[in-house]
């Protein structure tokens, strides 16, 4: 088993898009309780490398993996495990904020525990207070308290991408995927997004991926660089900007290249 | 300087001439486009509103000569038959136009897709004839459900293509997060995906009816048409194109007069369908 801090490794993942491989060999482990980012140039298998360890990967026309993702020691994509029961433990934020246009904002937030097991059905006043509770936890809950019954898409998009992050952690996830949360959104909205993050930590384990590289360095614990495929280095986010061990991490953070 | 500003206001003067030049053709385009249809409703209602009474509605057809009278038969028979066709095919052709949107690059779609096209180009004359070929012929006798299952036919693949377009505006994204909430498959595209695009599938299915309300081709064969009122679903029932056919190519006066009226009703039915059709779509998608 593996050490409680590491809730979530991989070994050796290589993620192909038919005969491409867009991610390579990548072993990495993510303590929980931190923010793990993972950034990049564009195309380097960032993206692809975060929805494999929920499994999304798969689900791309032609997408393989190999290796193993371990989320607490046991194999994702081990044939026992069910892909939808694992998303309900590793959440997936979206680029783009992608609230679910027939329904309320109560109901976007509550739609993650609707399709939880039967037994364990949240409904009524309980289901009202984890409403809340995932809107308060997403710094949402004062600006929408007023309108729970009104559509979600009258939010602006800085407060539908945090009524999407209050989506994802409604069910309660241990592992939170966030894939360039902020890159739709103004500077406000992505200060209130990076703000959230510094928060949700304590509750979950939280990887990010990010174009921003002050991002990276504003809210995470650790950071991982990947260039081509292959994870070229990772470390505590101090050292990675500060003393880089590798030349094309050093090239890349001084923004000789991206 | 004041050669170059009048130079300019001249330019300016020759675009404000082009631009309502072709603002006039424009016009003249949309008057042409429309046109038709005003001189279709104007006589029509010309024609048929003089016939239009509460009798007409209610009353059975009385024998050739006598004053009097109505289509309630055909407008009943019409209710029927055309409501029996959306049963047998709105389903079907949504659930194939769901599976069509849903699964893309499957080769039963390019299939399904394939014989839609040719089956939304094939003539509704075409359509009943097989129906008579596949149930009239069997039975031997026509049959109001005969004629459903024509109109059905003719349904299904306008049906299938609307509801594939509308489901494919559908932002991938939105399919992703669902799944990534730990939706299973059916539950995204049902719960999800066509929950979002209802309106535009009513407002297809709507048109749909409205489209096949109109046939009369294949009514000919199947449904055949009947001076009785009836709502026995295995006997010849009346429809109002076929009253509308049969009243035209008739040689009474009072018949002409009939036609007239019942295909004012004809057009009023699609015309209020099409409406509320057009309603749905412009009512608020949250609900």
């Amino acid at each position: 088993m593996a050490e409680p801090a590491r809730r979530l490794a991989t070994e050796s993942l290589t993620a192909r898009y038919g005969t491409f491989a867009a991610v390579k060999d990548v072993s990495l482990a993510f303590a929980g309780h931190q923010v793990h980012a993972l950034i990049g140039p564009s195309g380097c298998g960032k993206s692809t490398f975060l929805r494999s360890l929920n499994r999304m990967h798969e689900l791309t026309e032609g997408a393989t993996v190999e290796g193993r993702v371990l989320l607490d020691g046991e194999d994702v994509y081990d044939a026992r495990v069910n892909a939808m029961q694992l998303r309900r433990r590793v959440g997936m934020v979206f680029q783009k904020p992608t609230p679910f246009p027939m329904l309320s904002v109560y109901e976007n937030v509550a739609a993650g525990l609707r399709v939880s097991s039967p037994v364990g059905k949240v409904r009524g006043k309980a289901l009202d207070d984890v409403v809340e509770k995932a809107l308060r936890q997403a710094a949402l809950w004062d600006e929408v308290k007023d309108r729970l019954k009104k559509s979600a898409m009258a939010l602006s998009g800085g407060q539908q991408q945090r009524l999407c992050i209050a989506r994802t952690i409604a069910p309660e996830p241990e592992v939170i995927l966030l894939d360039e949360p902020t890159a739709s959104l103004d500077p406000q909205g992505t200060q209130r997004i990076e703000d959230l993050l510094f928060d949700l930590r304590q509750a979950f384990t939280i990887v990010i991926v990010t174009h921003n590289m002050q991002q990276a360095a504003r809210v995470s614990d650790t950071t991982t660089f990947f260039y081509v495929g292959e994870m070229i280095e990772t470390g505590p986010t101090r050292r990675i900007f500060t003393a880089p061990r590798q030349e094309q991490t050093e090239a890349y953070i001084t923004g000789r290249f991206g | 300087m004041t050669s170059a500003t009048a130079a300019g206001s001249r330019r300016r003067a020759l675009r404000r001439i082009r631009s309502n030049v072709m603002v006039g053709l424009m016009l003249a385009a949309v008057i042409l486009a429309v046109l038709p249809l005003v001189l279709i409703l104007a006589t029509l209602v010309i024609k048929g509103a003089s016939s239009l009474n509460v009798a007409f509605f209610t009353r059975m057809p009385v024998p050739a000569g006598e004053v009097g009278g109505g289509v309630a038969h055909a407008i009943v028979g019409t209710l029927i038959i055309v409501g029996v066709a959306s049963l047998m095919g709105l389903p079907i052709g949504i659930a194939a136009g769901i599976y069509c949107a849903e699964y893309r690059s499957s080769r039963l779609t390019w299939i399904t897709r394939f014989v839609a096209d040719v089956l939304n180009g094939t003539p509704s004359i075409v359509i009943g004839v097989f129906a008579w070929t596949l149930i009239v012929a069997r039975q031997k006798h026509f049959s109001a459900l005969a004629g459903s299952s024509a109109l059905a036919m003719l349904m299904i693949p306008m049906v299938l293509r609307t509801t594939e377009e509308m489901i494919k505006l559908v932002p991938n994204s939105l399919r992703e997060a669902a799944l990534a909430l730990g939706y299973p498959r059916w539950r995204t595209t049902l719960g999800v995906v066509v929950r979002s695009t209802l309106p535009g599938i009513v407002t297809g299915s709507m048109l749909a009816v409205a489209r096949i309300a109109g046939e009369t081709a294949p009514l000919l064969f199947t449904a055949l048409g009947s001076q009785y009122f009836s709502t026995k679903l295995n006997q010849p029932m009346a429809a109002l194109p076929l009253t509308v056919f049969t009243y035209a190519t008739g040689p009474y006066e009072e018949w002409h007069r009939f036609a007239w009226a019942s295909a004012l009703v004809l057009i009023l039915v699609v015309f209020l369908l099409s409406v509320a059709a057009r309603l749905t779509i412009g009512r608020k998608r949250h609900g």
